[in-house]
């Protein structure tokens, strides 16, 4: 049985290796871009986010400068009670890996009457939902800011169909990826309510490069979207190519007949996500 | 083929600037002074107060970023740009007021474009998400005022061959508009 404990040291240890370490799939997905990429400048870009990586995981410093806020997403077992506050675990926790890693901190205490750093980059933003059996799946999240600034919540008439959401997405891409640090995950949440289907496209961020869906109209459309994403020609940071996403990724769910909602989450080139089982 | 890698020492002169072309790589040395979201309301309360830029300024070049704390030896951690457009409502004015160069990622407003045309400021881009990349090109880091803004404080780095393009030249030419019209593809 998992106390909240042994959350809160997995949630440390998450934080300190998402920080350092761009994700293996992302990683491959990026050196097939580059042996892929037309534009000369678009190459020097991705050769420079390779090189990075080598750079951060052989010193141990961050990926990037912004490490970002820290989301945790806690399924729980069912059959676990946890005793303890787990959100003031997990926020302890937080606090050990961004002092103890030499991480920026990069949290204000109110967004809109005290702009004061709040010094040890917490509050973690924190879901638990509980799911079948034992133990717990624990996902750590570190989200910059440029690229969670580049996001966005639409709710289309159901009329709008595919044709709708993939507007939706590219319009998102258009207007804001260059400050987001393409190659993009594009995670991409559709159903829902107006708060969940924020979500679904934050967890879209979660799975891996290389593994796609059984569903296929699902992957057809994640191609579809892939393939109107890179024709913008925004490119590698914004500055010209092929390559403005790595992938996209979708998580729909049931809706309300007359909804449609539409949520568009930016991953950046550094997209900082760890997933943990705790036994 | 793009433009020949240029060498620029900074701070630089608009007409140092003036040469450079829209999309060329570049490798930047010399004094920066890091400037970001509560670091541009201070420099913006300055220079309402006094009519100039505070901390000698005028003439300098501002780096978007907020840094990590320093590790692997280095003076920082990792250090890259933050998106520009967040400083947009304040660059116009420093630019009249006598800063020559911003560098940050992403694009920005027209107001920034008509500035740099006036004033004969340039923009350059770092690549995002090379912050630990970056870092090892920086050779010092000093704070220079309002450390209790933390990663927002004014910081003045050397920079040895730091490596960016040029976004916005001289003459208003930006490359996040052109780049990716070049390579837009019509399905």
């Amino acid at each position: 049985m998992p106390r909240a404990e042994a959350i809160a040291l997995a949630v440390e240890a998450a934080v300190a290796e998402a920080a350092v370490t761009l994700r293996p799939d992302v990683r491959s997905a990026m050196r097939a871009a580059l042996a892929k990429e037309p534009s000369e400048r678009g190459r020097t870009v991705l050769g420079q986010l390779l090189e990075n990586a080598e750079i951060a995981a052989h010193d141990s410093v961050p990926l990037c400068q912004d490490t970002g806020t820290v989301w945790v997403w806690v399924e729980l077992g069912a059959q676990e009670c946890l005793p303890i506050d787990l959100h003031a675990a997990i926020d302890a926790a937080v606090a050990r890996a961004y002092e103890e890693n030499s991480l920026r901190m990069s949290v204000v205490r109110d967004a809109l009457f005290d702009r004061t750093n709040t010094g040890n980059n917490t509050p973690a933003f924190v879901d638990i939902t509980l799911r079948p059996g034992s133990g717990a799946t624990v996902h750590v999240m570190l989200k910059g800011g440029g690229s969670d600034n580049a996001s966005l919540v639409a709710m289309l008439d159901p009329s709008a169909g595919e044709e709708g959401v993939a507007e939706t997405v590219v319009r998102a891409v258009e207007a804001k990826a260059s400050g987001a640090c393409p190659p993009l995950i594009v995670g991409v949440g559709v159903g829902g309510t107006f708060d969940t289907v924020a979500k679904l496209a934050k967890k879209a961020l979660l799975i891996p490069l290389d593994e796609r869906t059984a569903d296929k109209r699902l992957r057809a459309f994640e191609d579809r979207l892939l393939g109107a994403v890179n024709a913008t020609g925004i490119g590698p940071a914004g500055l010209g190519g092929l390559t403005t996403a790595l992938g996209v990724r979708v998580v729909s769910a049931p809706c309300h007949i007359a909804a449609l909602p539409v949520a568009v989450n930016l991953g950046c080139s550094a997209v900082r996500t760890v997933t943990v089982e705790v036994g | 083929m793009l433009a020949d890698v240029a060498k620029v020492t900074l701070p630089a002169t608009a007409a140092d600037l003036s040469v450079l072309q829209v999309g060329q790589p570049v490798l930047l040395s010399g004094t920066v002074y890091t400037a970001r979201d509560a670091t541009h309301v201070r420099i913006a309360e300055a220079l309402a107060a006094t009519g100039a830029l505070p901390f000698d300024l005028a003439g300098q070049a501002l780096f978007y970023a907020g840094p990590t704390p320093p590790a692997a030896g280095r003076p920082v951690g990792s250090v890259g740009p933050t998106t520009a457009k967040r400083m947009d409502a304040w660059t116009p004015a420093l630019l009249d007021a006598g800063i020559t160069v911003t560098i940050g990622k992403g694009a920005r407003a027209e107001a920034v474009r008509e500035a740099c045309v006036r004033t004969g400021a340039v923009y350059f881009a770092a690549v995002g998400g090379s912050a630990a990349l970056l870092a090892t090109h920086v050779q010092s880091a000093e704070t220079v005022a309002w450390p209790e803004l933390g990663t927002e404080a004014l910081v003045r780095m050397e920079l040895v061959d730091f490596p960016v393009f040029v976004a916005i030249d001289a003459a208003g030419r930006d490359l996040y508009a052109t780049a990716p019209a070049e390579w837009k593809v019509t399905l």
